[in-house]
């Protein structure tokens, strides 16, 4: 391994590292057009951008998971092509991913050092893997006792082990992807701790977050990227709050300085919507949807609102607030503790997702692939599928008739295939989420419950998608869309609840909804729960 | 789909080569008594993996069906013995498989067994079973009257070939044309979505082990026809046997996708290697190798297949 070498007293003329003209692309997605990124030595590098900005993709290329299609990157001076993530790993690259890969069944010390565990002649001495793996989380966590399993360990703790052992090889530029995610504050600054010890020593840190609060704690400089394309490198002091969300998110002709009360960042996060389309229409004096108490243990806690018909209604949250749960919740996917929900007036119980689609609900659930579609069968047989018992005579499939629903569908919602029978695994993302919607129109679902409806499909689609969203309100559709991007919800929300812990603490309709209400809602007005809250 | 895409397509190949080369090497295998042995050979483990596939598609796995078909003979056998009708005596050992694919499908639905653990499990119970019910003898002695299933012929075809032949045709139909069909596919492609699409999963996934059971006493049922006797110890490995004619047939063991049409030909593969190397004169011990290379490169060049397949965009 590489040991680190570097002075930060003063930025040495030869960056630690340096990506340039990085270019990554997918079939249909330009993910990095020319990126250039330069990290020196023993700074907290922050990487800022929107979903699929190119984040992810750049720290992978970074990383040898992936090869770029044209650029170079340069450590210390040196060109360097990793042809595997086992190569970057040598030359001492350390990536903490969100996802945790961690062994649930072996214990913390052995985590720690699953790649060399101190042995003699193939044995592992235990007390040297204890005593070894203690000093590797001491700055994070001395509480967690190295002996027991992973699995034994919350979340935010397995967070801490996964950083402990990429820290633990002195890396030469370490990337921790969201690492506060899942960390209590009190985890936060102690992991904030293990940061500044690491630069300390020479290390480089790229760090990905949201969180204006703690980049201001943490970062060094930061690095905007945008639809796969290197925007600006500022430093992080001052921070320029709203100067970022503009960068990041894009369009010039934003007015400057905006507070509360103003339309501004909604119209020019997404300029099609200057006059949005939809009216709201209250036809009825029943809502569509009325949801009283709803509390499910430890997850959702008194949850009650409604919805009308045609109405598109927002809710944000930050992660583990409780969007996904509530979605799963209403769908009859978790059980529910308590709590009562109307359509139309009628009392449903829906204790499997067969009867909330009979109730009329549907679920856009927020990993297509893992759950909302079946990849290797076909389009028509995917938008059947929730309606194939209704539409079957004695248990037998009329095709013709499924063929039909599925070219109707393909036709109402433009739905990019060569036929039907192609199989969904070819298709673009934002087709392929098309299908999962056109599965839910298919059985005439009056209530459509979107979870990250655009999360992963590029930038073209995700407007396509939005429109699509608002014709299905415009048709009378009842839309909750639950999303962790604040753009969406401005541009597409009639109104916006918040969740915080489970709970809905607030309310914003569209015309006084913006990012940093929304957030500050969401976030707990004055950031309590946020490590260091003199930023927010 | 086209044609030569089709995952069968493959096997087809593979089972008409394999017939050319021995019609070249052996003067004794293109005869019509000969080819007339093979297809009828092949269906004991043929109907057996009908039900197999079913399970497999699913995503699950049937190890137990073995010993059902020892379970299910056993019983009809009895029953035959005690002066029941055939037609009484066969529905009582479907009854059985039935029973016991059941008891299968709850194991892994509401005791959220694997499949492999729960089937592990009832393949010993069943065995048991069927050894204590004979007393651990054959059973034989019995008016002949599934005799005909053995040795009835239509325009020259053994009865039992078209029965097989039905059978694959049918489960052919509900695959590719029934809910059960489709939802078998959509619960081993992708159980959560399945869920998430309304369709009750444990019912249907219990319902392949059911099938499977079923197959298990159809296949008893022509095995004690042609042996005209029930062993409890019968059966023995049959397990793996339709587990290799379903993999052959290009189905996943992953679950989400194959065919029976594909099993059909995977039977019929193995049946005539079997046969071609008995003809050939090889020894039993080198058929054993000659089978298990043929199951391990099936599978290789499926999967090879498989990812040039895949090299569409995602």
């Amino acid at each position: 391994m590489v040991s680190p070498v570097g002075n930060t007293s003063t930025p040495p003329a030869t960056p630690r590292l340096q990506m340039r003209g990085v270019r990554k692309a997918f079939p249909g997605v330009i993910a990095l057009d020319g990126v250039d990124l330069e990290v020196r030595a023993g700074e907290v590098h922050v990487l800022l951008g929107e979903n699929g900005a190119g984040k992810s993709t750049l720290i992978n290329v970074l990383g040898g998971a992936l090869r770029p299609d044209a650029g170079t990157i340069a450590l210390d001076g040196d060109t360097v092509a990793f042809g595997s993530p086992r190569d970057a790993r040598a030359r001492g690259i350390a990536i903490v991913h969100q996802e945790l890969a961690l062994v649930p069944a072996l214990s913390v010390a052995e985590n720690l050092l699953l790649g060399a565990p101190p042995a003699r002649a193939g044995v592992i001495q235990r007390a040297r893997l204890h005593t070894e793996a203690a000093a590797a989380l001491a700055v994070l966590d001395p509480s967690i006792d190295v002996r027991q399993p992973v699995s034994a360990l919350r979340l935010g703790q397995q967070q801490l082990v996964e950083i402990a052992r990429a820290m633990r090889g002195a890396p030469v530029v370490l990337v921790l992807d969201e690492p506060t995610s899942a960390l209590t504050p009190h985890e936060a600054i102690r992991l904030f701790d293990g940061i500044r010890r690491l630069t300390a020593r020479g290390t480089s840190v790229i760090y990905i977050s949201h969180r204006m609060d703690e980049i201001a704690v943490i970062g060094d400089r930061i690095t905007v990227l945008r639809d796969g394309r290197h925007v600006i490198t500022v430093p992080t002091r001052p921070l320029q709050h709203e100067q970022l969300v503009r960068w990041m998110a894009n369009r010039d002709d934003v007015v400057p300085g905006t507070s509360t009360g103003t339309r501004s960042v909604a119209t020019a996060a997404n300029p099609s919507d200057a006059q949005p389309a939809h009216v709201t229409q209250h036809e009825h004096s029943t809502p569509r949807l009325c949801v009283h108490a709803l509390a499910r243990r430890g997850v959702l806690h008194d949850v009650t609102f409604s919805a009308d018909a045609g109405e598109i209604v927002g809710f944000a949250g930050l992660l583990g607030a409780g969007r996904t749960e509530l979605a799963r919740a209403l769908f009859g996917v978790d059980r529910l503790d308590a709590g009562e929900v109307f359509v139309d007036g009628q009392r449903v119980r829906c204790s499997h997702p067969g009867d909330a689609i009979r109730a009329g609900f549907g679920f856009v659930t927020e990993d297509r692939k893992g759950d909302g579609l079946l990849l290797m069968r076909s389009v028509r047989e995917n938008i059947a599928l929730p309606l194939l018992r209704s539409l079957a005579r004695f248990g037998v499939v009329p095709r013709p008739s499924e063929t039909t629903i599925a070219e109707d569908a393909v036709r109402d919602l433009r739905i990019r295939t060569p036929s039907v029978q192609q199989s969904v695994l070819a298709l673009s993302g934002g087709n392929q989420q098309k299908v999962v919607l056109a599965k839910w129109l298919a059985t005439g679902a009056r209530i459509l419950l979107l979870d990250e409806p655009t999360r992963g499909i590029d930038v073209g689609a995700k407007a396509e998608i939005h429109t699509l969203i608002r014709s299905l309100a415009n048709r009378g559709v009842t839309i909750l869309l639950f999303s962790s991007e604040l753009p969406e919800l401005l541009a597409l929300a009639d109104r916006t609840l918040v969740l915080r812990g489970g709970r809905l603490v607030g309310e914003v309709t569209r015309a006084e909804s913006s990012p940093e209400r929304l957030l500050a809602l969401a976030v707990g007005a004055v950031s309590a729960d946020a490590p260091a809250g003199n930023a927010a | 789909m086209r044609w030569w895409q089709r995952r069968e397509t493959g096997t087809l190949v593979g089972l008409l080569l394999l017939c050319l080369a021995l019609f070249i090497a052996t003067p004794y295998f293109a005869t019509l008594d000969n080819l007339r042995n093979v297809a009828e050979q092949s269906t004991v483990i043929g109907t057996l993996a009908i039900g197999m596939t079913f399970v497999i598609i699913a995503g699950g796995i049937d190890l137990s069906v073995g010993s059902v078909v020892a379970l299910s003979g056993v019983v009809l056998a009895m029953a035959l013995r005690a002066g029941a009708g055939a037609a009484l005596a066969v529905a009582l050992a479907l009854l059985v498989g039935a029973s016991a694919g059941a008891l299968n499908g709850v194991l892994v639905t509401i005791g959220r067994l694997p499949p492999f653990i729960a089937t592990l499990g009832t393949m010993s119970v069943g065995r048991g079973l069927a050894l204590l019910l004979a007393d651990g003898r054959p059973i034989s002695g019995f008016p002949d009257g599934l005799r005909a299933l053995a040795t009835a012929r239509w325009f020259g075809v053994p009865v039992s070939v078209v029965l097989m032949l039905a059978l694959f045709a049918f489960a052919q139909l509900v695959l590719t044309r029934t809910v059960l069909g489709r939802f078998t596919y959509a619960i081993g492609g992708n159980a959560e979505a399945a869920r998430l699409a309304g369709i009750p999963v444990r019912g249907y996934t219990t319902g392949t082990y059911i099938i499977a059971g079923i197959s298990a006493a159809l296949c008893a049922t022509l095995l004690l026809a042609r042996l005209n006797s029930a062993q409890p110890i019968a059966g023995i490995g049959y397990e793996l046997d339709a587990i290799a004619a379903v993999v052959i047939g290009g189905t996943s063991l992953l679950g989400g996708s194959g065919s029976v049409l594909g099993t059909l030909l995977g039977a019929l593969l193995m049946s005539v290697l079997r046969n071609g190397l008995n003809l050939l004169g090889v020894s039993s011990y080198i058929q054993q190798i000659a089978i298990g290379a043929v199951i391990v490169i099936a599978v290789l060049v499926d999967m090879a297949l498989q990812r040039r397949l895949r090299h569409t965009p995602s």
